[in-house]
């Protein structure tokens, strides 16, 4: 199989929504396990799921600074879309996966890189933001920051583009 | 149906048994048959699917009070 050229799959995450996190990861490391070169890239909102969980963002001017207060971001502090309910919704989500041995959206940013699944934040995002384009912003398996020419330049050698 | 390695995925959803599964393989000599117990009905088509992707050769599944067990020979293209 080594000598076949391998087959690709590009994502990009925009939403920052628990259930879409779930799903693009979840597509992401069976992608990895079917031996495809797997790339996802974290926009906008999707920048919150791979945001480090501890510490504050240093950002520039007020309404980057009151966004990021309200923005905090992290993959434990995902929501769900719908029956959020004040965070109840989602306590119980996350219980009834704990129950069905599902992993967690930390567990499987882990798992994802672990398979060689490749973590891109965009960097114009960051930008508008104001979350500090760094790596230290974001967690250690986010490999790199780029912006829509590499997602573009990967997505055009892929069989499967998703935007989620 | 024989088998070289058992991976226990019961209790486990989509798309865990297949992760593990293709880790597992990894592992394994080729030529050798990996049965893989897991209670999820979607194993029953994602297992051919992930096997067709691989190359990897699907030999069968057998299916008992609940239990699904499915058969994979690892195979190279």
């Amino acid at each position: 199989m080594a000598e076949q050229k391998k087959e690709k799959m590009t994502i990009a995450v925009l939403s920052g929504d628990l259930e879409r996190a779930l799903a693009a990861f979840m597509l992401a490391v069976t992608g990895a396990s079917m031996g495809m070169e797997v790339s996802m890239f974290f926009t906008f909102w999707g920048l919150n799921i791979v945001k480090r969980e501890e510490g504050s963002l240093k950002s520039k001017g007020l309404m980057r600074k009151m966004l990021n207060l309200m923005n905090r971001g992290g993959a434990k502090r995902l929501k769900l879309s719908r029956f959020n309910m004040l965070g109840l919704g989602t306590w119980m989500m996350k219980r009834l996966m704990k129950e069905t041995n599902m992993p967690s959206v930390s567990e499987y940013i882990t798992m994802a890189k672990d398979m060689g699944v490749k973590l891109i934040a965009c960097t114009t995002t960051c930008g508008v933001m104001g979350i500090p384009p760094e790596k230290g912003t974001f967690r250690s398996e986010v490999e790199s920051l780029a912006g829509a020419a590499t997602f573009l330049g990967e997505a055009r050698q892929s069989g499967i583009v998703l935007f989620i | 149906m024989k088998a070289d390695q058992t991976l226990d995925c019961m209790g486990l959803y989509c798309p865990m048994p297949i992760v593990k599964t293709a880790e597992k393989i990894k592992q394994m000599k080729e030529g050798e048959v990996l049965e893989v117990l897991g209670d999820d009905q979607g194993i029953k088509q994602d297992m051919p699917a992930w096997c067709e992707a691989t190359g990897n050769k699907f030999l069968g599944m057998e299916e008992a009070g609940g239990e699904i067990k499915v058969y994979v020979k690892k195979t190279h293209r």
